[in-house]
């Protein structure tokens, strides 16, 4: 009950929203309103769960299609309530800044925005296989029209290579699916065993691989990121991105053991190899938003690496990882949208010296940056460590390409901050534009604040994420 | 003396839903001349509304009481779940098109236009029930005649009466193509009777196999399955909107559940040679409907080529030769027709609008304009590709399953790319919908303020429901299925 709630509120608020004929802001405050309404319904799921336990929790499942054994089956485990809590707390921030830059049409705006929350929340909550392909596919309908419609001068083009790309995942993957439930007999990921069918794992690493993106399916980043509202370019980096982690750890790994064992080395090598080139992308990009879309294709390399290394302290960091990205590029994308505002571009050539008479734009930036290129102390040192160790037991090569890239993640967020805060004014920079405005501050500051709580307690995250400290060994027995 | 004339017995009941929607159809005809002029479009729909109600109220009671199929009237007609079924999605798609047709603008000919459309549909009853070869050509003949007609009522409109001449022309050689099959079929099994040609047992036959080959080239042009599907752009384009959502939907569920049964019942042991035939032309559908889709500007020649796409998934139901196969038909059949009727009704709203026809240009803004329409046709259209929340997707989901368990893994990857290169035709549409400017068309408002039609209205949403609703009630809507399917033997 208490997770098909977390799920409706969403859809449900999505149709009030929509449908009630109130004023401009009111909507927007509605709007507001109901995502923190969820995040505070989320507060109340994550401390009903056990998490010394684990295992499936918060769980019901009803009949849906007899015939072919799909059931409407929900529930949480430790990993999945973290998502699905980051979910909601970037959702909110997202929301909140949609209403503080007052977008255009906000009823229908605001019901996209929270029609895509409860899509994202009903893939972690999923343990069916259709109820998830569902879940997946209902997110890309909100972002085909949000990014279309709320976009930039390119977003037409942008929409289309991202539906494309992502339909095609899709759409492998939807075989993918009809061919392990018919194969297995049912649907239910609870019930359904294990194959050895590299096509149908093929046919879901895919579509996974190009949701997160994973190095070579990244064609789609750039521009979606570019030409999507600042918000939407936050919850998509943010938060679409780890339904694939979710993907990867709840179906990919315990579903299909021979053919992950089989293909892990590919996998790893595009992990680092995205990894590496997204870093050196993102040093090269000359905008804002290019800088931190590639560093997300970093991390994301980053996360997958740990994921296939398939032990313990590698599953433990790519989870805490996956919350920690969520909250910096949710954070850093709003800063770069709020930086943009005040500058109407974020070419860095026309940017600079930001830092002077701008005190809280500065130390937020900073104190973002820093933890985005894991400071030791941050919770991304934490979880980029465990990542390091974990793969050290698959071979010091990808151990050595983690540690390349965290070197390369403090050049360009140094770049970044740098060009945006230090050295003379920009060409774009005016005397006037001023510090951030207690509302960007009150949007922001809760994302920096989990940041910096897991700083201080990482294990928060990462050692409740899997029933104690075995990640391996419970993904191994299919989370039975 | 009378009472020594030895009657057959006629089981009445099957026969009641052909029966009910032909006295609808009489009683329309004579609206058209004792009527006023002025009631003639209100008392003529009324009657067809009350004749389709009532055939699908006979068609329930038919599949209540027919656990078990068997023929009546000399074997030539069958009392079984299948043709109830069927028979039940026809009612109730005549009835929503009454409402589509309602506000459309004739000069003349109301009358006439609902009792063609209920003779239509009594015939389609009839047809699906059929259980020789001489039944199932006269069950053709009726439906496709009055839809000859019906194609081309609009006699003030030139594209109306080419689309009906062509639709003739075309459909007279389709279905010469399937009365020339029949004979060699007959002239090999020397039956007409779907059983009993099965029980011939012919084998190989040159003439038997040549035969079925035309038989289902005549029911193929009939389901507009590529490549038997030249007629179907034109055709679609030219009709009136509400014929053509009525084609759309009621022709392809006739012809669709006919080739069931007949490939099912008459011809199972060359089972192997048509199950290869109808999947390739499953295959031929799928690539060239959806190819020649992606190059259309205007939008009903563009959802012509979507439906002779969808013919190739529901073939592919056929092509898989299981009674999951024939289930997942009869679901797909649910939502189809609701999309399909949803999706020309909306089309109907924006042509009765600017009195124009409706391309990608001037659809720009209709979405924002009149959102129920909108939002409506966002459905239809991610229905039609197989998205979430639509029963569209269920039934691509349940049609890829029967194909996978029948071992034909490499159709459901056709299906799978054909549904991805579908994607870019049906966003377009939506997209022109919303997200260009509005000032791209002059709303041209005829004879005043754009037409408010409730009626319209009322379809569309009855679609939406049923579009959405197939999504979470799938089950109650398999069972029965299930129940039809069982009709069959596999």
């Amino acid at each position: 009950m208490t997770t098909t709630t977390l799920i409706v509120l969403p859809f449900a608020g999505a149709l009030l929203v929509a449908l009630l004929p109130l004023p401009r802001r009111a909507t927007g405050f509605l709007s507001f309103a109901i995502a923190l309404v969820e995040v505070a319904r989320w507060i109340v799921a994550a401390a009903q769960y056990d998490y010394d336990k684990g295992g499936l929790q918060l769980a019901s499942s009803t009949e849906w299609v007899k015939s072919l054994g799909i059931s409407y089956s929900v529930g949480f485990y430790g990993f999945s309530i973290w998502l699905a809590g980051v979910t909601v707390i970037v959702s909110a921030a997202a929301i909140g800044y949609a209403v503080w830059v007052d977008r255009e049409r906000p009823r229908a705006y605001h019901a996209l925005m929270l029609g895509l929350t409860g899509a994202v929340v009903a893939t972690f909550a999923a343990q069916d296989l259709l109820l998830f392909y569902v879940a997946f596919e209902a997110m890309l309908i909100p972002l085909y029209v949000l990014v279309g419609a709320w976009g930039g001068e390119r977003r037409g083009t942008a929409t289309l290579t991202f539906v494309v790309y992502t339909m095609v995942g899709s759409l492998l993957m939807l075989a993918a699916v009809v061919a392990f439930g018919v194969s297995q007999g049912t649907f239910s990921l609870v019930d359904s065993g294990t194959s050895d069918n590299t096509w149908i794992f093929l046919g879901f690493a895919v579509a996974f691989a190009i949701k997160a993106p994973l190095f070579p399916f990244h064609g789609w980043l750039p521009l979606a990121y570019r030409e999507a509202p600042i918000e939407v370019t936050a919850v998509l980096s943010g938060i679409v991105s780890k339904t694939a982690v979710f993907g990867f750890l709840r179906i990919a790994l315990p579903k299909f053991p021979e053919p992950v064992d089989d293909l892990r080395g590919l996998i790893l090598v595009l992990a680092g190899a995205g990894l590496v080139y997204g870093s050196l992308l993102a040093f090269r990009a000359t905008d804002l938003r290019g800088i931190v879309a590639y560093s997300s294709l970093a991390q994301m390399g980053l996360i997958v690496v740990g994921i296939f290394a398939f032990n313990d302290l590698a599953l433990d960091g790519a989870v805490l990882q996956s919350v920690n990205h969520a909250l910096i590029s949710a954070s850093m994308f709003l800063l770069v949208g709020m930086v943009e505002r005040r500058t109407g571009t974020g070419e860095l050539s026309a940017l600079g010296g930001m830092a002077r008479g701008r005190p809280v734009l500065a130390t937020v930036l900073l104190v973002a940056g820093m933890i985005a290129l894991a400071v030791p102390g941050s919770t991304t040192f934490a979880a980029e460590f465990l990542i390091m160790a974990g793969a050290y037991g698959q071979g010091w090569g990808y151990a050595a390409i983690v540690a390349l890239g965290v070197v390369l993640a403090a050049i360009y967020v140094l770049r970044l901050i740098s060009a945006v805060l230090h050295v003379d004014p920009g060409s774009a920079v005016r005397d006037e534009a001023r510090d951030l405005r207690p509302t960007e501050l009150t949007l922001v500051l809760p994302l920096v604040a989990c940041l910096l709580v897991l700083s201080f307690w990482p294990a928060l995250v990462s050692e409740s994420s899997f029933r104690g400290d075995h990640g391996a060994k419970v993904i191994a027995q299919g989370f039975r | 003396m009378i009472a020594a004339i030895a009657t057959p017995h006629v089981d009445w009941l099957p026969l009641t839903p052909s029966l009910a929607l032909l006295g609808a159809s009489g009683l329309c005809l004579l609206s058209a001349v004792l009527v006023p002029g002025w009631m003639r479009r209100t008392i003529a729909s009324i009657i067809a509304f009350a004749g389709a109600v009532t055939a699908a109220s006979f068609a329930v009671a038919v599949f209540d009481r027919s656990s078990d199929a068997h023929t009546l009237l000399a074997d030539s007609m069958t009392r079984d779940r299948l043709a109830a079924f069927a028979q039940l999605i026809l009612a109730v798609t005549g009835a929503v098109i009454v409402f589509v047709a309602w506000g459309e603008r004739r000069r003349t000919n109301h009358g006439e236009y609902f009792a063609l459309l209920t003779a239509s549909l009594a015939g389609m009853a009839f047809f699906v029930q059929a259980a020789n070869l001489m039944t199932l050509f006269l069950g053709l003949e009726w439906f496709s005649l009055c839809l000859y007609v019906l194609v081309a009522i609009d006699t003030d409109r030139a594209t109306s009466l080419e689309a009906g001449l062509k639709y003739v022309i075309v459909g007279g050689f389709g279905s010469a193509v399937l009365l020339f099959g029949s004979a060699l079929v007959y002239g090999a099994t020397g039956k007409l009777g779907f059983s009993e040609i099965a029980a011939a047992n012919a084998g190989s036959d040159a003439f038997l196999v040549a035969g079925l080959a035309m038989i289902l080239a005549g029911l193929g042009f009939k389901m507009s399955a590529a490549p038997f599907h030249m007629w179907t752009p034109d055709v679609y384009q030219g009709a009136p909107s509400s014929v053509t959502a009525f084609m759309s939907a009621a022709t392809k569920t006739a012809a669709l559940v006919l080739t069931l049964r007949l490939l099912n019942t008459a011809f199972p042991n060359e089972s192997d040679i048509w199950t290869i035939a109808v999947a390739v032309i499953a295959c031929i559908s799928l690539a060239w409907g959806n190819l020649a889709a992606l190059a259309q500007r205007d939008v009903k020649r563009l959802l012509a080529y979507s439906s002779i796409s969808h013919a190739g998934f529901m073939l592919i139901a056929i092509e898989a030769g299981t009674q999951r196969g024939a289930e997942a038909l009869l679901y797909y059949l649910v939502p189809y027709s609701a999309m399909s009727v949803g999706a020309f009704a909306v089309v109907a709203a924006r042509e009765r609008e600017l009195a124009a026809p409706v391309t990608l240009d001037s659809i720009a803004g209709f979405g924002w304009e009149r959102p129920l329409y909108g939002s409506a046709m966002w459905l239809f259209m991610l229905g039609f590709a197989g998205f979430p929340l639509t029963g569209g997707l269920f039934g691509k989901f349940f049609v890829f399953s029967a194909a996978y368990e029948a071992g034909d893994w490499w159709i459901v990857l056709v299906g799978v790319a054909a549904t991805m290169l579908s994607l870019a035709y049906y966003l377009n549409v939506v997209r022109a919908m919303y997200m260009r400017p509005a000032p791209a068309t002059r709303l041209v408002a005829v004879g005043g303020a754009p037409p408010r039609d409730p009626a319209l209205a009322i379809a569309v949403a009855a679609a939406a429901v049923v579009t959405v609703g197939s999504f979470f009630v799938a089950q109650p809507i398999l069972d029965l299925a299930s129940d039809a399917a069982a009709a069959l033997s596999f």
